[in-house]
């Protein structure tokens, strides 16, 4: 079985982003892969380890620094990666499940056996790229997958819904798969994996699909933070009283 | 006149109040695409939210395919000559616009902040948070799935058809909901409450928890929990705000035992008064909040129980 993950190299969560010129930012921050994309590489990984045998292939559209998080994802436990080389950060999700269904395509010349993808990347928040990836690749999609059985040529998955509804549904592989907590526990990857993953191997290929005409973006505005709560002080009986009395009379929110 | 699609999340017969917001967002001919078959019974309520007519997308079959919901989706909007399919991007609905847009090979815009027809822009986040983005909508149809609780419902009142449409031989390329478990009674959902009330790890424990709980009941409240108190096993990760789990835009959020982490904060900060509660008067959650008592959860929390009940 040879089961592909995409993977998206995002700002870290945690990172500071300045942004620049109306419609970028600075791209001089830690990045990391999308932690969404971990579901699924941690899913793939385990289903080539319980199989005992298969093979795992990362592929990511992204520049020169997505090497890390490729690196960082093989030593996860992938065997090898596919980098479809772009300068841009923000690319329309229909463009990008072009390019990595292209490179899928053209690497298991055909039709994979099964892809994984997060359920949304952490920086454009688009939530859409698995479907797109499915519709190029003729293939079936479930995505925000938190619970995963394969049983020869059927899956199994489950995903929650809003108010702790939970729903399992039921198609065959090949598919798409979107991942996303409670699928799995991401392995941290232990030295000996790290100095591995430095050796496998990271094929470049070039951006070829064809262009989408989508939204545009025309703007970014940071978003006003809030800089300091009003600080209620006294017994606590007292301050729960002021609490209550302004949440009721003042924000009119209870 | 513009004609716009919505698509009417429903949820055991009566629909959900985030559909509202979505509806505040439509102008000019609106038309209510239903999945459950229960169009009549919806016509009275949504005909005073600007709905002009309601379409039976089948007799309810479709809620266990949704692909070929999906399907039927663009093929409402294909029929109707509709500008755009709108919805609420809860899991259930953005599952299904997502095919839909697929099916239309449509722009798709999930989890926007706003969404101006007139103006034809919309805003959406990005970054976890950090950002808000503006786009352009495109001269041509397209999706957008708004973020629950974004819109405040705008009533107006119009006369609402109820129509059918032929949903037989849409493709569901073998995708198939085998069961759906139901929440226990009483559970409110997340990304739809007006109110939550969210526990961090100092909870301890998954009965500690009911200590939340018994405060919720009082505000029509639903309980959240960070991914510490998730990853220590006292909360059902469905029960998570932040990065790995829900994004929430409730009128009001206590944080209970939070200590306001950049991936908590991007779930819960759109919030429109954020309470914070902490032993630490350092903790970042204080920067992150309107209102802050630097205290025991455990005493404030049954305090404000107590002063709701009386």
């Amino acid at each position: 079985m040879r089961i592909y993950v995409c993977v998206k190299q995002v700002p870290d969560t945690a990172a500071n982003i300045k942004l620049v010129d109306g419609t970028g930012y600075d791209p001089q921050v830690k990045y990391v892969a999308n932690p969404y994309d971990e579901y699924g590489v941690e899913e793939a990984v385990k289903l080539v380890e319980g199989a005992g045998e298969g093979e795992v292939v990362a592929v990511c559209l992204g520049n020169d620094g997505a090497d890390n998080s490729l690196r960082s994802i093989m030593a996860m436990g992938a065997h090898r990666s596919i980098l479809v080389e772009s300068d841009a950060q923000f690319i329309d999700p229909v463009q990008t499940a072009r390019e990595l269904a292209k490179a899928i395509k053209d690497d298991c010349g055909g039709t994979p056996d099964l892809v994984f993808t997060g359920k949304q990347s952490v920086d454009s928040e688009g939530m859409q790229t698995p479907y797109w990836l499915g519709a190029e690749l003729g293939l079936p999609v479930v995505n925000q997958i938190s619970g995963l059985e394969i049983d020869g040529t059927t899956a199994t998955a489950q995903r929650e819904l809003g108010s702790g509804v939970t729903e399992t549904l039921s198609l065959s592989l090949p598919c798409v798969i979107g991942a996303t907590k409670g699928l799995n526990e991401p392995r941290y990857p232990k030295l000996p994996a790290i100095m591995k993953a430095k050796k496998k191997k990271i094929d470049r290929v070039a951006p070829a699909a064809e262009a989408f005409d989508g939204f545009e973006l025309a703007g970014m505005e940071p978003v006003a933070e809030r800089s300091q709560a009003r600080i209620l002080e006294g017994e606590t009986a007292q301050v729960v009283a002021e609490l209550v009395n302004i949440l009721k009379t003042e924000e009119k929110v209870i | 006149m513009t004609k716009v699609c919505v698509l009417i999340e429903a949820s055991q017969g009566s629909v959900r109040d985030s559909v509202l917001g979505a509806l505040a967002a439509a102008s000019g001919d609106v038309a209510g695409l239903v999945l459950d078959g229960q169009a009549d019974a919806y016509k009275e309520m949504l005909a005073g939210y600007g709905v002009n007519e309601l379409i039976n997308l089948g007799d309810g079959s479709l809620l266990d395919q949704p692909q070929a919901a999906g399907a039927a989706l663009a093929k409402a909007v294909e029929e109707s000559g509709s500008q755009a399919l709108l919805g609420v991007a809860t899991p259930w609905a953005a599952d299904l616009l997502a095919r839909a847009a697929v099916a239309l090979k449509a722009p798709l815009a999930l989890d926007c902040l706003s969404l101006d027809l007139a103006g034809k822009t919309l805003t959406k986040s990005h970054f976890s948070g950090k950002a808000t983005a503006a786009f352009k909508l495109p001269e041509k149809v397209f999706v957008c799935g708004l973020r629950p609780n974004s819109l405040d419902p705008v009533e107006r009142g119009v006369d609402c058809a109820v129509s059918q449409m032929d949903v037989a031989g849409l493709d569901g390329q073998g995708i198939q909901v085998t069961k759906r478990e139901e929440a226990a009674a009483g559970t409110r959902d997340l990304t739809e409450a007006q109110v939550i009330i969210s526990g961090g790890r100092p909870m301890g424990s998954s009965d500690n928890f009911k200590l939340l709980e018994d405060c919720a009941v009082l505000m029509n409240a639903a309980v959240g929990a960070s991914r510490a108190a998730v990853d220590a096993g006292y909360a059902d990760h469905a029960m998570q705000v932040g990065q790995t789990g829900k994004i929430v835009s409730p009128k009001l959020y206590i944080a209970c035992g939070l200590s306001g982490s950049v991936q908590h904060c991007a779930g819960m900060k759109t919030s429109k008064v954020i309470v914070a509660v902490n032993t630490d008067k350092d903790a970042p959650i204080f920067t992150k909040s309107d209102y802050g008592i630097i205290g025991d959860l455990f005493e404030v929390v049954p305090e404000l129980t107590k002063a709701l009940e009386g």
